[in-house]
C-alpha cells in the first residue's frame, strides 16, 4: 500500500522538479535569477496570511473545475464547457446575492450557490442530454455552449442585471449583499472548504455507490453496461449536469467570496484551467486538490515574481505545460529515476473519444 | 452518400443560390459585403479542420490545433519583422506547424502518452511560450498581404469579389481542400491513412506500417495548422497578440466533426460559421434590427448544437472506429 503510494507521488513529485528546472533555463536566458524567481514565486504564494489566502483562493475555482473535466471523464466524456458552466454559475450565483434582501445568512449564501449551481447543472446537462438522445458530440456541443455562456452572461450583466451605482459603464453586477458573501477565516476561506469537501465527496460518489459504480462502467465500456442494465443515456446526461455543476459552483465561489460580484470577462479562461488540473491528477477527484494547490500557488505567487524578479508572469504556464507533459509521459521520468515499468499507470482518456 | 440525401443536398444548394441572389437583387454591395465576410472567416476554420482531419482520418485525436495556430502565428509574425519579408514569415509558420504536428506525433504516437493530454499539452505551451517571449514594442514592419484580383474572373459581379479577389493564403487554402479531398478518397495514401483509423490491426496485416503512417500524417497535419497560423497572423490581422487565435482552434473541431471529416464538407462548415460571424458584425455595423449584439453573437453557436443534434438523430455522424486509441503491436 504505502509502496503504490510512493509509487504514484514519485512522478509527478519528479514531473514538478523537471518543469521547474527546464523553467529555470528559461528564467537564465531572460537574464534573470532563478533562485531569485521562485524564492519570490514561493514567498507570493506561500510568505506570508496574505499570500496564503490567495493561494487558496486561486486554488478553489482550480479545484471544481478540474472535479468538473474528472467527474466526465469516468464516465468516458470530455467536458471542454468548464469555461460556459463557471460563466453561468457565476453570474446567477452573483443574481441572487444581490437581488434578494433581508434572509439570513444560512438561507441566502445556500440558495445563491444553489442557483448557481442549477444553472451550471442545465448548462452542462443539455450537452449530456443531447448526446444520450441524438448522438450530438459533447465535444462540439460544449465548445458550442462556452461561447453562448460567454454571451448570455455578457449580455446578463450589460442589461438586467447591470450595477447601476453612481456612473458605473462597465458590465458588471451590483456587489452582493453580506448575508451572501463567503467568509473567510483567517486564511483560509470558506469557499476553499467548500471545494475539498466537494473534491472528497466526488470521490465517495465515484467510488463507493452504485452511480458511481454505474458511471465508471460507462466510461470503461458503453456497450458492456448497456448490456449490464445500465441506463447508458441517463449516466451520460446525469453525469454531465453533474460536471457542469462543480465548474458552476467555482465560478459561484468567485462571485460570492472573492470578487463579490459577476464582472464580464474577469473569469475568462478559467474555465479552461480545470482541464489541466484534471489532467495533472490523473482524472482522481482527491488528486485534483494537490494540482491545484500547486497551480494556485503558482498563481498567487506569479506576479510577486514579476516584481521582484523581473520574470514575466506568462513563465508559470509554460512550466504547467512542462509538468503536464511529463506527468503525461512517465516513461521519461521513471528512465531518469530509474524505476521499473509501472503496471497499469498509463493514463487514458482519448480511448473515450471515438465510441459515441 | 445515399440517394435522398444526395437529392437534399441538391434541394438544398439551389435554395441557397436563390436565396443569394434575392438579397443580391436587393441589396447588392451589402450582400457582397457579408458573404466576403463570410469567406474571410472559413479560411482559418478550414484550415484547422482540414489538421483535425487528417489525424482522425488516421486514428489520432489532435485538440493541440488552438496551440498550433498560436505559435505559427508567433513565428509567422516575429520571422516577418525579423526579415521584412511576408513570404518568408509564412515558411516559418508552416515549419512551426509542422514541428508542433510531430511534437503531437512523438507524444501521441511514439511515447504513446493519451491524445488528449498530448494535444492540451500543446495548446498550455503555446500559450505560456508565446506570451513568454512575445514582445510588445515589436510590430510586423511590412503590410498583411493584400487581395490579388484573378484576371476577368474578379470582375463577375458578387462572385467575383467574394472568391476571386481573395489574397493569397485563401486562395492556397481552397486549392487545398480540393487536393487533400482527393488525396484522402483517391490515392493509395488515404486509403491507407483511412484503413488505419478504422482498423490498425487488419491494417498491419496487409503490411502498412501503422505508427509510421500515424506519425507522418500527424506531423503533415500540423502543416496546415501553421499555414492557419501565418493566414492569422500574417493575412487576417497583421500583427501578433496574446492568445489571437481565441477559440477558433477548438471551433475548427467543430467545423471537421460538422462537415464529416472530408474537406468539402469542412469548407461547407466553415462557410456556415464564416457567414454568422460576418453576418454579426454587419448587424452591429449597421445596427440592422434592434436585437441585443449579444444575442446575434450566440446565433452561430446555437444553430450549431441544432444542426449537430439534427444530424445525430438523423444517423449520419460516425467516428473513426480507432479514433483516440494507441496502438499497439500485437
Amino acid at each position: 500500500m504505502s509502496r503504490s503510494i510512493l509509487r504514484s507521488v514519485a512522478v509527478p513529485l519528479a514531473a514538478v522538479i523537471l518543469g521547474l528546472l527546464i523553467g529555470a533555463i528559461l528564467i537564465v536566458s531572460q537574464n534573470a535569477s532563478p533562485i531569485t524567481a521562485y524564492s519570490s514565486l514561493l514567498q507570493g504564494g506561500l510568505g506570508d496570511g496574505d499570500a496564503l489566502l490567495r493561494t487558496l483562493q486561486k486554488a478553489t475555482p482550480l479545484i471544481f473545475g478540474g472535479l468538473a473535466v474528472a467527474f466526465a471523464f469516468k464516465a468516458g466524456l470530455f467536458n471542454i464547457g468548464g469555461q460556459g458552466q463557471l460563466l453561468v454559475g457565476a453570474v446567477f450565483a452573483a443574481a441572487v446575492g444581490f437581488g434578494v434582501d433581508g434572509l439570513p445568512m444560512f438561507i441566502h449564501l445556500p440558495a445563491a450557490l444553489i442557483a448557481g449551481a442549477l444553472a451550471g447543472a442545465i448548462w452542462g446537462g443539455i450537452a449530456g442530454a443531447l448526446k444520450a438522445t441524438t448522438g450530438a458530440h459533447e465535444v462540439i456541443v460544449t465548445i458550442m455552449l462556452n461561447f453562448v455562456g460567454g454571451n448570455l452572461t455578457d449580455w446578463l450583466s450589460a442589461n438586467p442585471w447591470k450595477d447601476n451605482s453612481g456612473n458605473n459603464i462597465v458590465a458588471r453586477t451590483p456587489l452582493v449583499e453580506d448575508s451572501a458573501t463567503i467568509p473567510t477565516f483567517g486564511a483560509i476561506p470558506v469557499g476553499f472548504l467548500l471545494a475539498v469537501l466537494t473534491a472528497a465527496g466526488c470521490w465517495m460518489i465515484l467510488e463507493r455507490t452504485t452511480y458511481g459504480f454505474e458511471v465508471r462502467s460507462v466510461g470503461q465500456n458503453r456497450n458492456a453496461a448497456h448490456y449490464a442494465g445500465i441506463k447508458v443515456g441517463w449516466i451520460m446526461a446525469s453525469t454531465m449536469a453533474v460536471a457542469g455543476m462543480l465548474a458552476a459552483l467555482g465560478g459561484a465561489v468567485e462571485s460570492l467570496g472573492v470578487d463579490g460580484r459577476f464582472e464580464a470577462g474577469v473569469n475568462v479562461g478559467l474555465g479552461f484551467e480545470g482541464i489541466t488540473i484534471a489532467l495533472l491528477a490523473r482524472a482522481n477527484p482527491l488528486g485534483v486538490i494537490p494540482a491545484a494547490l500547486l497551480v494556485g500557488l503558482m498563481e498567487a505567487g506569479a506576479s510577486r515574481m514579476q516584481f521582484k524578479a523581473g520574470v514575466a508572469p506568462e513563465l508559470i504556464d509554460v512550466i504547467q505545460a512542462l509538468i503536464l507533459f511529463f506527468v503525461a509521459a512517465p516513461m521519461i521520468v521513471r528512465w531518469l529515476l530509474r524505476m521499473r515499468q509501472g503496471d497499469s499507470e498509463q493514463l487514458r482518456l482519448g480511448a473515450g473519444w471515438g465510441n459515441s | 452518400m445515399k440517394t435522398h440525401q444526395r437529392r437534399l443536398l441538391w434541394i438544398a444548394a439551389t435554395l441557397l443560390i436563390v436565396l443569394i441572389w434575392t438579397f443580391y437583387s436587393a441589396n447588392g454591395p451589402q450582400t457582397t459585403a457579408v458573404l466576403a465576410g463570410t469567406v474571410r472567416a472559413a479560411t482559418l476554420l478550414a484550415l484547422g479542420a482540414m489538421c483535425g482531419m487528417i489525424g482522425e482520418r488516421s486514428g489520432v485525436v489532435n485538440i493541440g490545433i488552438e496551440g498550433q495556430f498560436l505559435m505559427s502565428a508567433f513565428f509567422a509574425f516575429t520571422v516577418t519583422s525579423i526579415t521584412g519579408s511576408l513570404f518568408m514569415g509564412a515558411m516559418a509558420g508552416i515549419a512551426t506547424g509542422l514541428t508542433m504536428g510531430w511534437m503531437l506525433a512523438a507524444m501521441a504516437v511514439g511515447l504513446k502518452v493519451d491524445q488528449i493530454i498530448a494535444g492540451t499539452v500543446l495548446n498550455i505551451g503555446a500559450l505560456g511560450l508565446t506570451s513568454f517571449f512575445y514582445d510588445r514594442s515589436r510590430s510586423l514592419g511590412v503590410s498583411k498581404y493584400t487581395n490579388i484580383d484573378l484576371g476577368a474572373l474578379a470582375d463577375l459581379p458578387l462572385v467575383g469579389t467574394v472568391f476571386f479577389s481573395r489574397p493569397p493564403i485563401t486562395y492556397l487554402t481552397m486549392a487545398l481542400l480540393v487536393i487533400v479531398h482527393i488525396a484522402l478518397f483517391r490515392s493509395v495514401w488515404g486509403m491507407r491513412t483511412r484503413a488505419i483509423g478504422e482498423h490498425p490491426g487488419a491494417a498491419d496485416t496487409v503490411g502498412i506500417d501503422v505508427l509510421r503512417l500515424r506519425y507522418l500524417n500527424v506531423t503533415l497535419a500540423g502543416g496546415f495548422a501553421g499555414l492557419g497560423g501565418s493566414y492569422l497572423a500574417l493575412e487576417a490581422v497583421g500583427t501578433f497578440s496574446r492568445a489571437m487565435s481565441g477559440g477558433r482552434g477548438f471551433l475548427a473541431l467543430a467545423v471537421m466533426i460538422f462537415g464529416r471529416r472530408n474537406p468539402f464538407g469542412a469548407y461547407a462548415a466553415a462557410l456556415f460559421f464564416g457567414f454568422t460571424t460576418a453576418l454579426q458584425n454587419h448587424f452591429q455595423l449597421n445596427s440592422v434590427f434592434d436585437i441585443p449584439p449579444q444575442f446575434v453573437g450566440m446565433l452561430p453557436f446555437v444553430v450549431t448544437i441544432i444542426v449537430v443534434a439534427l444530424s445525430g438523430l438523423m444517423g449520419s455522424m460516425r467516428d473513426p472506429a480507432a479514433l483516440g486509441q494507441t496502438y499497439e503491436k500485437g
